[in-house]
């Protein structure tokens, strides 16, 4: 079975396609009701956050759009310091979408949500004209979580002199696992589309004094420390050689002349945590769910001397120093 | 320019090589060089464009023998 | 020196303080490579490393993007690319650009899969955007005695191949003061290395063949140093590179290309620099002679930057007009470009 247009009228197609897709997998006392607007508890500071989710192909190695829209709103909310309640499914579906593979996503999309422990309260879905291509779906889930109000702010600005920079696993799985589909090329590496909810719940519940996080998705981890070292005033000095990248995504990068400091990930955080923390956290988020690579990669400086220019720099293995700047372009495999 | 890395051949198929690069495997063409199975090559672009000579291979201490005479 | 260790290179390379010396490389994958492994700042102020034209992208003139836009319009035509010639501008347009107006554009790893898609679709005609040095060009022949045996006669294409020898030369001849170079491995892969131990006879400047590596690239650029003022060569890549390269891949380009004048980039026409197909296999060519026509804006110093006798961040544009996101220069386009990568990594 395909989506049609009569999918999208609002008609009986629409709500049959509600119901054997959508709700049958997010089943939950406020979706089920169907009302205008799901009325949820809440008290206190709220993070909210939306984002869209268009990839291609819809399931690659290691997971598909459906999880990758749930881990990537859970995982804005945990960089916020907030735990994640509940979220939003919006789907533009395009006509032509095979229902079978709507059905696959959705069941993962809720399992997913199950795992990060939200509930999907409210959705809609759109039917649009076919396109000419392979038929896609769009995805958009906003989310909210809580904030405890007892514990210190996190948050890009706040990155202190002396802190330790931890990376929570490897860098570049998530570019390199879409970039292989696409390219076919025939890749041993899957997707680390993940929801980070147990790595900060334990950094939290053990008063670790983390300043900053941020997940590591597009534009990789050098545009994300770029962000950090602007915000807070600072420096950032990184290792190369401690830097966690799997050998098969090393090999894929050197294969299309890619750098896995510019790679996207979608289940990698990188967390700036008080010096004196750094190695109980690590720890902690090595026996975390998804954090078994995780590593400490470098620290913040922030002085007020003459080299104080707000730069991110690799200490090379060869023993160099190289500055990581932003990433421009799109991050196109080069060839010749 | 020319992005090119050395990977395993695993399979072979008329001019058609399966390349192994870290568990990464390309299918290349493999019609400018005579390569079998297990051999290590250079890639680039989908072709294979030389076999790597392993006694050869880039262990630095080899390099420092080619340029010993310029050492002072 | 017996007993040395790629340390003690390294720390007399930091600390030399001799003669100014000027190296170049050519190659593209050399000049990321540089860059990556934070090289530059291993080095004595007294040792200046200069990108040469070695990016195919950043030599490409205007003329053979509008071609390749012109052709990605039309309604039975696919142009298919390697992923860093998409953003290039043409004299209006990058192929990026056409993309977003409709245009049929495909980036690709390999140019063998022009043969799938063509043997696929045969309603319509797939070009490839053949660019690069002699490392490419035997892929693109390969292609064309696989469109040939399979008799597809709906694939193209689109030429615009360089070569080394002549632009190097060419650069001694109206650059800087080039005191050595960095000869590309993957070239010398094909062409062997002798015709870099032809061209340092000729010029009276020492070439070492280099791979990829940081440890091969600080040995490659101390070997420069000592050789300085003599001519000769060493080849530090003998793994891969022999003196007389791949014959088989020399062959058959030979049998489907040609030398011919080429237009590059900023510095206009050089005599015999690159290599188009031959008559006889012309109806394979999607219109690649004649296209000399290069716009480069006002103020753009490509051409100086390309020979070495300016550095990137000497240009008035660098960092300031002209930067990654909205890039006039060609050198800026390409992640190999030299003021792409003097930009990213903020060398000054």
């Amino acid at each position: 079975m395909k989506i049609t247009m009569a999918h999208g009228s609002g008609g009986e197609s629409t709500s049959a396609l509600i119901k054997d897709v959508f709700s049958k997998y997010f089943k939950n006392e406020i979706l089920d009701r169907l009302e205008d607007s799901a009325v949820v508890e809440g008290t206190g500071k709220i993070a909210v956050t939306t984002d869209s989710f268009v990839v291609t192909p819809l399931v690659f190695p290691g997971g598909d759009i459906g999880r990758l829209a749930v881990c990537g709103t859970v995982n804005d909310l945990l960089m916020s310091g907030a735990t994640p309640k509940y979220i939003t499914c919006g789907a533009v579906l395009e006509e032509g979408l095979d229902i079978e593979l709507l059905d696959k996503v959705i069941a993962s999309m809720a399992e997913t949500a199950k795992e990060a422990g939200v509930m999907v309260v409210t959705g809609d879905t759109k039917v649009i004209e076919n396109r000419g291509a392979e038929p896609g779906l769009i995805i958009n889930t906003s989310g909210i979580g809580f904030i405890d109000e007892s514990k210190e702010p996190v948050g890009p600005y706040n990155l202190m002199d002396g802190d330790k920079l931890i990376i929570t696993g490897n860098l570049g799985d998530h570019h390199a696992a879409i970039l292989g589909c696409r390219m076919g090329i025939e890749i041993n590496i899957k997707s680390d589309c993940a929801p980070l909810c147990e790595i900060v719940r334990r950094l939290q519940d053990n008063n670790i004094r983390v300043h900053a996080m941020r997940d590591v998705t597009r534009g990789g981890l050098g545009t994300v420390l770029n962000e950090f070292a602007s915000a807070s005033g600072c420096n950032i000095e990184l290792s190369e050689e401690a830097m966690p990248v799997d050998s098969a995504v090393k090999e894929f990068c050197g294969l299309l002349g890619l750098d896995p400091m510019y790679m996207g990930n979608e289940g990698k955080a990188v967390i700036s945590v008080h010096k004196d923390d750094a190695e109980k956290a690590l720890l902690l988020i090595k026996n975390a769910k998804y954090g078994d690579n995780a590593a400490i990669i470098g620290e913040v400086i922030k002085n007020n001397g003459s080299d104080a220019d707000n730069s991110v720099v690799l200490n090379t293995k060869l023993g160099g120093k190289r500055v990581v700047g932003l990433m421009y372009g799109e991050g196109l495999p080069r060839i010749c | 320019m020319c992005v090119a890395i050395p990977g395993t051949v695993i399979s072979l198929n008329g001019t058609k090589a399966t390349v192994d690069f870290s568990g990464n495997k390309v299918v290349a063409e493999a019609g400018l060089v005579d390569v079998s199975v297990g051999d290590k090559v250079l890639v680039h672009a989908g072709c294979i464009i030389q076999k790597m000579d392993e006694k050869l291979a880039q262990e630095t201490i080899d390099l420092f023998k080619e340029i010993e005479d310029l050492m002072v | 020196m017996i007993g040395a260790d790629i340390k003690t290179i390294a720390e007399q390379l930091k600390n030399y303080d001799g003669e100014e010396v000027r190296i170049m490389e050519v190659c593209g994958t050399h000049t990321a490579a540089i860059s990556e492994n934070g090289i530059p700042s291993m080095l004595s102020p007294k040792i200046k490393l200069i990108s040469g034209p070695g990016c195919p992208v950043c030599v490409t003139v205007t003329a053979v993007i509008d071609k390749l836009v012109e052709l990605s319009m039309r309604d039975d035509t696919v142009v298919l690319t390697f992923g860093d010639l998409i953003r290039v501008k043409g004299s209006e347009k990058s192929l990026a650009d056409a993309k977003a107006d409709g245009a049929h554009v495909k980036m690709v790893y390999s140019p063998m899969e022009t043969l799938e898609m063509a043997e696929k679709d045969p309603s319509r005609t797939y070009v490839f955007a053949a660019i690069g040095f002699e490392t490419t060009v035997p892929v693109y022949a390969t292609v064309l005695e696989e469109a040939i045996n399979r008799k597809l006669d709906n694939l193209k294409l689109l030429t615009s191949i360089k070569t080394m020898p002549q632009v190097i030369r060419w650069v001694v001849n109206n650059g800087g003061g080039i005191d050595g170079f960095i000869a590309p491995g993957h070239v010398a892969t094909i062409t062997g290395s002798d015709i870099f131990k032809d061209l340092s006879e000729e010029l009276g400047i020492p070439f070492v063949v280099s791979g990829f590596d940081g440890e091969q690239l600080l040995l490659t650029i101390y070997a420069l140093i000592r050789m300085k003022g003599q001519k000769g060569i060493k080849n530090l890549y003998k793994s891969v590179v022999t003196s007389e390269g791949n014959m088989k891949a020399k062959e058959i380009v030979n049998k489907y290309f040609e030398p011919s004048d080429a237009s590059w980039r900023g510095m206009g026409k050089i005599k015999g620099s690159g290599l188009v197909l031959k008559k006889e296999f012309e109806k394979f060519d999607a219109g690649s002679r004649d296209l000399d026509e290069d716009h480069m804006p006002a103020g753009c110093c490509c051409a100086s930057v390309l020979v070495g006798k300016i550095k990137p961040n000497e240009c008035p544009m660098f960092g300031k007009t002209c930067t990654p996101d909205n890039a006039h220069g060609a050198c800026m386009v390409s992640t190999e470009g030299s003021c792409y990568n003097y930009f990213v990594s903020g060398r000054k």
